[in-house]
């Protein structure tokens, strides 16, 4: 449906026809819309620092926060050893940080659709704009937020590792993962409200199979393990301990094998989630 | 001849309405729903609020969509902006097709009257640069002065209303689909958004507007199409298609007050006929400038009688819903000392007031400001032209006003020119104070 074709002279011919049931992401529809995408992700960012007393420094007070309450608990009292001798106060913020970045993705995420109701109902546009200006937005604290990592490492003595150019890589596996669950659970969100009180607990659970606040190579006690492989399948997994191997040097690689089960695992989370997304957009203005 | 601007063949549009009244479920109460059913399916039920429409909108024309509520329009508008799609049938339409949908939609409270803009512009799909461009005359349209800075929050409903509006009417669609934003804010803001959308029909641009008044659809429309029930009824030039409606709107009506079950009041007391009399005849329309009686028969409850009951009838014109006239009989200086249980109230209509034209009533009965019932759109009813003035004359039917006994005189204007009143007066004092 809702194929702008450009005809040879000025006008172009939208025809609107009933859609198919499932078809493809129209790439080029979303790119035609990248200003509203840019205004919409400037609205957030302008909503979630306007009134705040902190401003952007929240980017950077939260993750902090939360690392030094599990630095205490998990690190002091529980007393989780980060391998190779790592300062457990590092290995927490290398986890947190990113972690926050796809907790919050997913919550915001799933909410992104029903917020903006009026907006569905109202007037047409690409609805995944919704999901990726609330992605984008979130990207940007993730970036303000990063160089504390960095910080903490050197105050900590910990050493950049040589290979630190391929954490982007890792964190974009993080985006991919958070914004497939965030736009499948926006689309299924629209129809099913209770989707709303299933969230939280998701992303709880998420959480504690993540390695965030303990290593995940040591599951299943090396890689190459079967139990390693199945707690691979959370792209998650590869996310945060392939990162902090990519940054600090000396902590060990999650192995290759588990690293393409987590990047298949998340590939295919985002094509389902993209595929269902288009299915449901249909219904969208008329449930919500 | 070029083709036409919008074409739509056989569109239509089904909706399942499973248990739940529509919109959003919850996910658990559908499982333990199905669980229930043993696994079989709800029962649907299907509902087509939009079938078989065909029509076509040429290039530059200004074609207005008209109906009862439910009839379809929305759907079909919302079918033609891309909101929601048809469930069959096409609809091809030739240009870039600018939706105003409901005026201040994706405002942000907490943002400033520039972003807003911005923003707004771009969920309507209108480049940056040509918001950039156009941004001072948006916000001299809108009137907003000195708070394009403050967050939208706290402007009034009037502001937001008309920076809304000023955004959306700045855009420059070559079809532009317009959905019943003209019966919001006040009346000097109504007459500029008509003008602007004149502007831009002036400009050989496409327009499909909806609404429900029919009073800025026969000035806007060269063209209208009547739907009704999701079925196109009647589809031509404006005023053919606005008498179908009006006389699709009379047949609905219910015969017998007695039987209309949408009501106000207590019922102690209802309405249970109403008709109109010239000198005792019943008549079906009384004549401009002729006596008329208005007789509403009612009866009480359990046989009870009432003192001090005031009867009431506001009369509408049927185009706009504009109300004309109130005639009550407390204010009137009626008092009934005794209202018996099954009887009639009888109105009358000095040398009927009205120009020729289709109105409507509603009524009311109250006992000590207590409503014991009240029925709107109780009556409708066509007024024949007449000799209201004795000038053989009727008024210009572009003015559909209440008609007055009045008088006209010239004279000289006297030497001095217009006397001033003396400077001793009340209103010379209370002025000056």
């Amino acid at each position: 449906m809702n194929t702008p074709e450009a005809s040879a002279v000025t006008a172009p011919e939208i025809v609107i026809t009933p859609p198919e049931r499932w078809r493809p992401i129209d790439l080029r529809e979303l790119w035609d819309h990248r200003e509203l995408v840019y205004f919409l992700t400037k609205r957030e960012l302008q909503i979630r620092y306007k009134q705040s007393f902190f401003g952007v420094s929240w980017a950077l007070l939260q993750p902090l926060i939360f690392a030094f309450v599990f630095a205490l608990f998990f690190g002091l009292v529980a007393k989780i050893q980060a391998p190779a001798g790592l300062p457990y106060a590092v290995f927490a913020v290398s986890g947190v940080v990113p972690w926050l970045f796809t907790a919050t993705a997913i919550q915001q995420g799933a909410g992104s659709l029903v917020l903006d109701a009026n907006l569905i109902s109202k007037v047409y546009f690409p609805r995944l704009a919704l999901p990726i200006s609330k992605g984008l937005s979130l990207i940007i604290d993730l970036l303000i937020a990063l160089p504390i990592v960095v910080i903490v490492m050197l105050l900590y003595g910990a050493a950049i590792a040589p290979t630190f150019w391929l954490v982007p890589a890792f964190l974009l596996l993080g985006v991919v993962t958070a914004f497939a669950l965030a736009t499948f659970l926006a689309a299924v969100n629209v129809k099913y409200r209770d989707v709303q009180l299933v969230v939280p607990m998701l992303v709880q659970i998420l959480f504690f199979a993540s390695p965030v606040l303990y290593p995940g190579t040591t599951i299943g006690d090396q890689s190459g393990h079967a139990w390693s492989y199945i707690y691979s399948i959370n792209p998650m997994a590869s996310v945060l301990d392939g990162m902090r191997w990519a940054l600090i040097d000396g902590q060990p690689y999650p192995g290759t094998a588990n690293i393409l089960i987590s990047v298949g695992s998340a590939l295919l989370l985002l094509v389902g989630a993209l595929l269902y997304f288009r299915r449901a957009e249909d219904f969208f203005a008329d449930v919500i | 001849m070029s083709k036409p601007a919008i074409e739509v063949k056989g569109l239509g549009k089904r909706f399942e309405i499973g248990n739940a009244a529509g919109g959003y479920v919850l996910l658990t109460e559908q499982i333990t729903d199905r669980v229930r059913r043993r696994g079989r399916s709800p029962k649907k039920h299907e509902f087509w609020a939009l079938q078989d429409v065909d029509f076509e909108v040429q290039q530059g024309e200004t074609f207005g969509v008209i109906g009862h509520n439910g009839a379809g329009k929305s759907t079909l508008l919302k079918i033609l902006s891309r909101i929601t799609p048809p469930t069959v049938g096409e609809a091809r339409l030739r240009g870039r097709v600018g939706a105003l949908l409901e005026v201040g939609t994706g405002f942000h409270p907490e943002l400033t009257g520039r972003e807003n803009v911005f923003l707004n512009g771009a969920i309507l799909n209108m480049p940056r640069a040509e918001i950039q461009r156009r941004f001072d005359e948006i916000v001299e349209f809108a009137d907003i002065g000195p708070f394009v800075d403050t967050p939208v929050k706290r402007y009034s409903s009037g502001m937001q209303l008309r920076l809304a509006f000023s955004v959306a009417a700045h855009l420059e669609p070559e079809i532009l689909i317009v959905d019943e934003v003209l019966s919001v804010g006040d009346v000097a803001f109504q007459q500029k958004c008509l003008d602007r959308m004149e502007d831009v029909s002036r400009e050989g641009r496409t327009i499909v507007f909806i609404s429900h008044n029919l009073g800025a659809v026969r000035n806007l429309c060269d063209r209208a199409m009547l739907l009704s029930r999701g079925r196109v009824k009647a589809i031509g030039g404006i005023g053919e298609v606005i008498n179908e409606y009006i006389g699709e709107v009379e047949r609905d009506l219910p015969r017998s007050l007695r039987e209309r079950e949408n009501r106000d009041g207590t019922g102690d007391l209802r309405f249970v006929d109403m008709h109109l009399e010239r000198n005792g005849q019943v008549i079906d329309s009384p004549t401009s400038g002729e006596d008329c009686d208005i007789v509403l028969s009612y009866e009480t409850k359990g046989g009870r009688s009432f003192r001090t009951v005031n009867f009431g009838i506001t009369l509408f014109s049927l185009e706009d819903s504009m109300p004309l006239l109130n005639l009550s009989s407390e204010t009137a200086g009626a008092v009934f000392r005794d209202v018996p249980p099954r009887g009639e109230a009888r109105c009358r209509l000095h040398n009927c007031p009205l120009p020729a034209g289709q109105y409507f009533m509603s009524i009311t009965a109250d006992l000590a400001g207590e409503m014991m019932d009240g029925v709107h759109r109780a009556f409708e009813m066509t007024v024949s032209g007449g000799d209201f003035y004795g000038s053989g004359r009727q008024p210009h039917p572009d003015h559909r006003t209440v008609l007055v006994p009045h008088e006209w005189s010239v004279s000289e204007a006297s030497p001095q020119g217009v006397q001033e009143p003396p400077a001793d007066t009340p209103y010379r004092a209370k002025t000056s104070a």
